[in-house]
């Protein structure tokens, strides 16, 4: 053994005690070492415990938790050891932590300039009267505009990535040797993540800095890290290089894992994980993944596995790593799947199922104040100028940035919002009225939403049958026996049993939660389900499961589905026609393999060449900067400001024409159709 | 920033004079007017009744009183009370003064309090004094004022004699007249008060406390204090604001029973005493002047809010 790490894990085991006095272990035997200069992905489903360790390297544990047995060293000092001064001044100073969802993180009522200069006051030798400057010079590191008027500014007046520039810039305050980060792109727009992974990259390099990067994303950490970790349940599944990991993975967890994430380069929907990762304090008899495992046999349910060192250098938990190639390889199980399951539209469907015409939809309502003594001029609509027809038993993707008004449509088309102008067509012949409560019930249940977030979607205090019920009685005025039978069938139509009636949203997890979404939708018997990021919230193997769910739903009863997603892959995998929205207008729609292959609008390609693929030969391409634009502009192409391949005034001036191509493929652009 | 003050004052004054369309109206509807009430309807003599409507205006149609009511509540002309012996600005003033007395005392005791008990209850959770104060607060909110009332004026004044237990200095009286009279009541307010403020600010310490924000600032190196007081207190006291200002619109609207109790000379007691003498012209006035104190402090705290508050300020100031 060479020198100890810098930073040094060993052994670490952390838990609480429940209230029945037992100890329950969170973090079970975990060692992991980083040195100077070296980046570590640490990769898992939530509560795989790996934010959990990332903040114990700081000596820090969450209300409740601590740490049973091992030991963290950093730098050769015990930080379980430290008293509570020593270990501020190293926390933010030499050992710095990046956190996730920056916008929660940094104090809202303290000013950008204050909270970084705060950072300087702790951890640097600087007189207070540099501050100002360093500030300044840090904002200018992390490639914010305008750094000396941003110093004035309060956290909420900045972007999700802006805020994000913010707390690395704070994090080098300190001047750090190491890095902490958890989960620091998580929710941000695919343009802005791939901009602040190439600033942490260059910055890693710049200052030799050790790295711990945790992430569920595993695009994200093949782009950064050298080496990856992957923990389940507590545990150290996988270690190896990230060519090891993210190429041929011998841990059966990771195989699954990796299968299960939708790619560009695919055309068919991605391999679901089956099952879910035991809670803490469920008792393990054998291997903790043995239960989703199609390679597990009798030792690994009965002995679990110990960690060893492969001849090729990685350490795997698993008995059997020499037979991961008999698991199903990604893309033949789901290339034989794409041609039956997501299933061209049949010309004799015929029809549209809805259309959407020349639809305008405005927030910016005036207000009775407005109307009554003022008449200003009204901001450019949020959406503007939507013309499309969605035909019976397709699917049509949605995709954009935040602010691309992909939601706002689908509450548009759900009558949440009244469109400002335009209307929408159902089933080709009756024109739907704007408002939701003046809608027939025929209407109502033909069209059905399924939300992001589960947690917000279901009534937390209604048991799974009474949620389940509402549509049926609703719609169908169905009571007693007749009721339960249909929700059973429902449930098993979603993969869930009917012992689920009696349970309550909070005793499911997340996966479990929005199939229960996905069944009340369906309870209505819908014609055109709209879902609106229905997997943004879920873990990418439990994602999988749901999008498979969706598709064979959808094949079962010819359901329409709108499909709206920031993540370009899944949109990809399930959608047959996807459509690409900027501030509101349509850059582009046409036939999902079109679209993708190109030709391309310039934005298009913006957004494509920023997706982060799990190869780590693979770079995204940076082609326009990730600025936020808080409002469309009023005359020419949206996308005007940003665009990399700008012709010049025809842009800002005149509304681009479309260009057709095979196939009902449409590009709003001012660049000829040959040039595209 | 400016606009959305005037807008704001706009709305109050439209919100005072559709309450005083209502309390007009409710008068209106009584059975009677408010000759009738006042001189007992049946035993009445029909020329006595003659000229009090006369002397109260009470024959005009009803328009025409409402507005000339309206305009004179504006002028601070609220009319005269209905014995006829005296104008109703001049009862009310004195009154409103004593309220006013006893509130500033009260919020001058409770406000401070109620503060550090809610920070030191939140930051020491589930811990003895959050365990021993939040016991007391519970018992504070749970025991109906007059109980509280009576108890502490059996103890301080009946068994210990320090403290006189009933206020017999009149209405209009020197401010320095109503010590030590007024203490008591201040503290049956200042417990009543500081036990609601303080639980809410505890659980807004708690919720802040829990937040990313704290945490950041924790692992970022900031000390315990210093992370108390520059991260965690600016944005746990904002709620504060408002739960402060309706407990000031509570006490200078008249703390009815706390008048009552201690023989208080307040607009609450006012109140009550217009009613059982069926003063309508007076409960007129003091409806309309407790609905106008509400309109204006909770039209402050909005505004204190959006200052203390960047989110709000910056969103008002950009436009």
């Amino acid at each position: 053994m060479s020198a100890p790490a810098f930073i040094n894990i060993q052994n670490l085991s952390v838990g609480y005690t429940s209230q029945s006095g037992e100890i329950i272990r969170v973090l079970r035997d975990v060692s992991l070492s980083i040195n100077r200069g070296e980046s570590i992905g640490l990769v898992g489903e939530s509560g795989s415990g790996k934010s959990t360790l990332a903040l114990a390297a700081l000596g820090f544990f969450k209300r409740g938790l601590r740490a049973l047995e091992g030991d963290v060293e950093f730098d050769g000092i015990d930080m379980l050891a430290l008293e509570r001064d020593d270990l501020q001044a190293i926390r933010g100073g030499r050992l710095a932590l990046i956190p996730q969802n920056s916008g929660q993180s940094l104090t809202p009522t303290l000013r950008i300039g204050q909270q970084v200069a705060e950072a300087l006051r702790l951890h640097s030798q600087l007189d207070e009267s540099d501050f100002e400057a360093r500030v300044v010079e840090l904002l200018t590191q992390v490639r914010l505009p305008e750094p000396a008027t941003l110093v004035s500014r309060f956290p909420h007046e900045l972007s999700g990535g802006q805020q994000q520039r913010v707390a690395v810039a704070m994090a080098l305050a300190g001047e750090p040797d190491a890095l902490l980060l958890d989960e620091p792109t998580t929710g941000l727009d695919v343009t802005t993540q791939a901009h602040i992974l190439e600033l942490l990259r260059d910055l890693a390099s710049e200052r030799n800095m050790a790295m711990l990067y945790v992430s569920h994303d595993l695009g994200a950490i093949s782009r950064v890290c050298d080496r990856v970790v992957v923990m389940y349940a507590g545990e150290i599944a996988l270690k190896g290089t990230t060519k090891q990991v993210l190429l041929a993975p011998r841990h059966p967890y990771a195989h699954g894992l990796l299968a299960s994430i939708p790619r560009l380069t695919q055309t068919s929907l991605p391999l679901a994980l089956d099952g879910r990762p035991p809670m803490p304090g469920e008792t393990i008899t054998g291997c903790a993944f043995a239960d989703r495992c199609a390679l597990a046999d009798e030792r690994c349910q009965s002995t679990p596995p110990a960690l060893k060192q492969l001849e090729s250098g990685e350490e795997v938990r698993c008995f059997h790593p020499d037979r991961i190639d008999q698991l199903p390889v990604v893309n033949k199980a789901a290339a034989n799947k794409t041609v039956t399951q997501k299933g061209e539209v049949s010309a004799d469907h015929g029809g549209d199922a809805l259309g959407l015409n020349q639809l305008a939809i405005s927030y910016a309502k005036p207000s009775l104040w407005n109307q009554l003594f003022s008449s200003g001029s009204t901001p450019p609509a949020t959406v503007d100028n939507i013309n499309i027809s969605i035909r019976t038993g397709e699917t049509l993707g949605l995709v954009g940035e935040s602010g691309s008004g992909k939601s706002t449509i689908l509450k548009a088309i759900a009558g949440l919002i009244s469109p400002k102008t335009g209307h929408l067509v159902l089933n080709g012949e009756a024109r739907l009225t704007p408002k939701v409560e003046d809608r027939p019930a025929l209407h109502l249940r033909q069209i059905q939403m399924i939300f992001q977030n589960p947690d917000d979607s279901l009534n937390p205090r209604h048991t799974i049958a009474q949620i389940l019920a509402q549509p049926l009685r609703l719609y169908f005025s169905l009571t007693g026996e007749e009721l339960r039978q249909r929700s059973i069938e429902l449930l098993e139509r979603v993969r869930l049993g009917s012992h689920y009636l009696d349970r309550l949203p909070s005793q499911l997890s997340g996966g479990e939660k929005q199939r229960v979404a996905v069944a009340r939708a369906f309870a209505a018997e819908p014609a055109i389900v709209l879902c609106d990021e229905v997997t943004s919230a879920l873990d990418v193997s439990v994602q999988a499961a749901v999008l498979d769910l969706l598709n064979e739903l959808k094949t079962q009863q010819g359901t329409t589905y709108i499909f709206v997603s920031h993540d370009l892959a899944v949109v990809k995998a399930i959608s047959n026609r996807v459509a690409v929205l900027y501030q509101g207008r349509l850059c582009e729609i046409g036939p999902a393999d079109a679209v993708y292959s190109g030709p391309f609008h310039p934005y298009t390609d913006v957004l494509l060449g920023a997706v982060l693929e799990p190869d780590p030969d693979f770079v995204p391409k940076l082609s326009a900067d990730d600025v936020v634009e808080l409002s469309p502009p009023e005359t020419g192409c949206p996308f005007q400001r940003r665009c990399p391949r700008k012709l010049g005034k025809i842009c800002e001036t005149d509304t681009p024409p479309a260009r057709l191509f095979d196939n009902g493929h449409q590009i709003n652009c001012h660049i000829p159709e040959t040039d595209l | 920033m400016l606009t959305m003050i005037l807008r704001r004052i706009f709305l109050g004054l439209a919100t005072i004079s559709i309450v005083s369309l209502i309390i007009f109206a409710g008068v209106e509807i009584l059975p009677g007017d408010a000759c009738t009430q006042y001189l007992e309807q049946d035993q009445a003599d029909v020329e006595l009744l003659e000229k009090c409507r006369d002397d109260l205006n009470l024959n005009r149609p009803a328009h025409q009183r409402y507005t000339e009511w309206a305009l004179g509540a504006l002028t601070g002309d609220l009319g005269m009370s209905v014995n006829g012996e005296a104008k109703i600005s001049d009862l009310v003033g004195a009154r409103f003064a004593n309220s006013l007395l006893l509130a500033f005392f009260a919020l001058l005791v409770g406000v401070p309090l109620a503060m550090l008990l809610g920070v030191i209850t939140g930051l020491w959770r589930d811990r003895k004094p959050d365990i021993i104060f939040s016991t007391i607060a519970i018992f504070a909110m749970t025991i109906p004022e007059f109980v509280s009332a009576t108890l502490l004026i059996l103890v301080f004044s009946v068994w210990l004699g320090w403290l006189p237990g009933i206020v017999l200095t009149s209405a209009g009286s020197p401010i320095s007249e109503f010590f030590p009279e007024i203490l008591l009541p201040v503290i049956v307010l200042s417990l009543v008060m500081t036990a609601h403020v303080m639980r809410m600010v505890r659980s807004s310490v708690i919720e802040v406390m829990a937040s990313d924000y704290v945490q950041m600032a924790t692992l970022k190196g900031v000390p315990y204090w210093q992370m108390v007081f520059r991260h965690a207190l600016p944005n746990a006291l904002l709620p504060a604001i408002n739960v402060v200002a309706l407990t000031i619109a509570w006490l200078l609207g008249g703390v009815v029973v706390i008048e009552v109790v201690f023989n208080y000379p307040g607009l609450g007691r006012m109140m009550i005493d217009a009613i059982s003498d069926r003063d309508l012209p007076v409960v007129q006035a003091i409806a309309l002047i407790v609905a106008s104190i509400y309109v204006c402090i909770n039209l402050t705290a909005d505004l204190m809010t959006m200052i203390a508050n960047p989110k709000l300020r910056t969103m008002y100031l950009r436009k």
